[in-house]
């Protein structure tokens, strides 16, 4: 054996598996990223722990599924090839005007009281979003078809890369980036950041700040929507998709820092890869990798990685 | 004179009736069907087998012959600690008399166990781990449809058989996995086959592409699924995705229901070589009573699971009939005496292991184009004898066999 191969193994495990294994890890961290910068951006601006996120997320994959299956019936039989271009853009915006609907009826009567309270109710909500669908649908879950545009991948050497999982990176980052810029760098931005700060004072400038509020929740939601959409071809649409994701995702949340855009962005894509070498190394914990991060995290920095202390 | 006459009368028929009613504790037969009803297991399990026990209960026509039965369900989300609560819960404090279905191996060897020390009686149904009548085998349990053993024997052999002989496992990591992982290495293995590795991912998983590379890696020939429900059906929908089966390799489902073949479809699922214990359309027993069970379930048809609780229900009020008795142990005992005879398995027998026998079928998915309608998933490509189907009674280690 060459001396070179000898070297190119990491605890017994080929450097060029490794390879994949970090795309792979992006991959997953594209989801989570989505995820937890859509409950930070809820939980930056209006102070709600959002625990329907999930269920959201959930209700955005079957939008897709509702979508195609009706395309699919009606007479508009290019639509059926569309579906899935179409689900991309009107199940997010279902999903936020789902979004608005329970913003405006009950969410709204909770912002001066305790966090808890905003908890227990979107906790509420998410079993019974999860609760109806699964009594509908069962928990088997239904098929969605990858696209036919995006099937089939590309042999990179070290692994094969299906073509969805490049498109779903791809995707997540501009959308992920997007609404870091539009946050942290627009004039738009900068009302949210200054309503949440101090409401009263830019309501005096003139600013409608409980139509602000609805839509960033609505916006925050309709993330989870898209998430849900990109999730349904690599997934079964099933009711739970959502309810294991979602602590998981309040974990990177926690791990980033409540409320910090760029910290869900990056703790989710880096935890992905973390996630991904729990896989290899040691497959039975990879379930709970994040977890003792966070543990970790939260016991030398409390506030998260990306968190400032209050 | 009289007075005494009439006390001394009346004190012997209440005696005589206490002693009747005795005989049935509280006068009711509580059936207690537990299992997951809002899980990854739902469809298999679920509520769908609670309408299978009521159809058994209708069935054996109860009513009719003055027997109150009664049915209770629970949800123990496959985490056996709340599965064991309930259990102790239902036979301490709401004079449950047997407990039935109980998926996810783990919970089903907690409340085997309940069940042994409270002397009451346990009919598994929806729990696959070949334990139950091994090493932990109890006179208080009947395993009824299905388990680890007879998938690997049903499956295993006849994919090492048709070429399939070097495998890698996905398997996952509780007792079920790791049963039915050990059966089917070792059905590989006695039929000249090699492991080439295996992985144990966490229960449930639903990202399976990191394991995924890995069986690509190992280069087997067969990628053995020891594991069930949703992450059977995301390893297959992302296998396809990786190019898994256009590489070379093939999915080997070591158990798979026909609500995963619905949920996966036939364009993902064809070609799929499954071992069940049932299937709809068997023969016009099952056929007819399938169109009920479906009417009452949003048009789903039943699984092997199901069909399972009905065929033990309907098998343990007959015993219960028999012996006018509802005392847990004996009336075990008494199932395993009587030949079992209903619609949906046939004629069958329960071992002294505790093990129900019935002929298993080895089934292929069919194509998209071969299915005339909805359901038609399967076609039979061998039927596996009731006396070779299960393992032989000398080889379980249960020490309720006398050697």
């Amino acid at each position: 054996m060459p001396a070179g191969e000898e070297i190119s193994t990491v605890f017994g495990v080929p450097v060029q598996a490794l390879f994949g294994q970090v795309l792979i890890g992006l991959i997953n961290g594209a989801f989570y990223a989505m995820l937890s910068l859509g409950l930070s951006v809820i939980f930056g601006l209006l102070n709600i722990i959002n625990f329907a996120h999930g269920a959201l997320y959930m209700t955005g994959a079957f939008a897709a599924y509702f979508l195609l299956q009706w395309a699919g019936l009606g007479y508009w039989w290019s639509l059926l090839l569309a579906g899935y271009w179409w689900s991309l853009l009107l199940a997010p915006i279902a999903v936020g005007l789902l979004g608005v609907v329970l913003e405006k009826t009950m969410l709204k009567r909770l912002y001066h009281l305790d966090h808890l309270y905003g908890l227990l109710l979107t906790f509420g909500i998410a079993l019974i979003i999860q609760g109806g669908f699964r009594n509908e649908f069962g928990s088997s879950g239904l098929p969605y078809a990858i696209p036919s545009q995006l099937t089939g991948g590309y042999n990179l050497g070290f692994m094969f890369l299906p073509t969805y999982r490049a498109w779903v990176v791809v995707f997540s980052i501009v959308v992920c980036v997007g609404t870091w810029v539009v946050i942290e760098r627009t004039r738009l931005g900068a009302y949210l950041r200054a309503a949440t700060e101090n409401p009263t004072l830019v309501r005096a400038f003139g600013i409608n700040v409980p139509r602000m509020i609805t839509l960033t929740y609505g916006f925050g939601v309709a993330l989870a929507g898209l998430a849900g959409v990109l999730a349904a071809p690599i997934y079964q649409v099933n009711p739970l998709m959502g309810a294991d994701l979602i602590i998981v995702v309040f974990a990177v949340v926690v791990i980033g820092g409540m409320g910090s855009i760029m910290g869900s962005i990056v703790t989710g894509f880096t935890l992905g890869i973390v996630e991904g070498f729990t896989k290899v190394f040691y497959p039975e914990a990879s379930n709970t990798v994040i977890f003792v991060i966070m543990a970790l995290v939260l016991l030398v920095r409390p506030a998260g990685l990306f968190g400032r202390t209050a | 004179m009289l007075i005494t006459r009439v006390l001394v009368l009346t004190i012997a028929l209440i005696a005589a009736t206490a002693t009747a009613h005795a005989q049935i504790s509280d006068g009711i037969v509580k059936i207690g069907v537990m299992n997951d009803q809002s899980g990854t297991y739902a469809d298999i399990t679920g509520p769908g087998s609670t309408t299978a026990a009521r159809l058994a209960v209708e069935d054996f026509g109860a009513a009719k012959k003055g027997l109150k039965v009664e049915i209770v369900v629970a949800d123990h989300l496959n985490k056996p600690d709340v599965g064991s609560s309930i259990a102790r819960q239902w036979y301490d404090a709401e004079k449950v008399d047997v407990i039935v279905d109980v998926p996810t191996s783990s919970v089903a060897l907690a409340i085997n166990q309940i069940t042994r020390d409270k002397g009451k009686a346990f009919l598994v149904s929806g729990a696959a781990t070949s334990d139950l009548t091994g090493k932990a085998c109890s006179p208080n349990t009947i395993h009824w449809t299905y388990d680890t053993w007879a998938l690997a024997n049903g499956t295993g052999s006849a994919i090492v058989k048709t070429g399939g002989d070097t495998w890698f496992f996905l398997t996952a990591d509780y007792a079920f996995g790791h049963a039915l992982e050990r059966d089917t290495e070792a059905v590989v293995v006695k039929n000249g086959g090699k492991v080439l590795g295996k992985v144990r991912h966490p229960f449930p998983t639903a990202d399976f592409s990191s394991f995924l590379l890995q069986a690509q890696a190992s280069k087997a020939k067969i990628i053995g699924l020891a594991n069930a429900g949703a992450d059977t059906t995301n390893a297959i929908k992302q296998g396809a995705e990786f190019g898994i089966v256009k590489g070379g390799q093939q999915f080997a489902g070591l158990l798979v229901f026909i609500s995963d073949v619905h949920a996966l479809s036939l364009e993902k699922a064809n070609g799929l070589v499954l071992t069940e214990a049932f299937y709809w359309d068997l023969n016009d027993k099952t056929r007819a009573w399938s169109k009920r069970f479906a009417e009452k379930q949003h048009g789903a048809m039943p699984t092997m699971v199901q069909a399972g609780v009905y065929s033990a229900v309907l098998h343990y009020l007959k015993a219960v009939e028999a012996l006018k008795s509802d005392d847990g142990t004996k009336v075990i005992a008494k199932m395993k005496e009587m030949p079992t005879d209903d619609p949906l398995f046939g004629k069958g027998v329960v071992r002294a292991d505790g093990r129900k026998i019935h002929p298993m079928y080895l089934f292929e998915v069919k194509k998209p184009a071969e299915a005339k309608g909805p359901w038609d998933y399967y076609k039979v490509r061998a039927t596996i004898p009731a006396e070779q189907a299960f393992r032989p009674l000398d080889q379980g280690e249960c020490p309720l066999v006398k050697k």
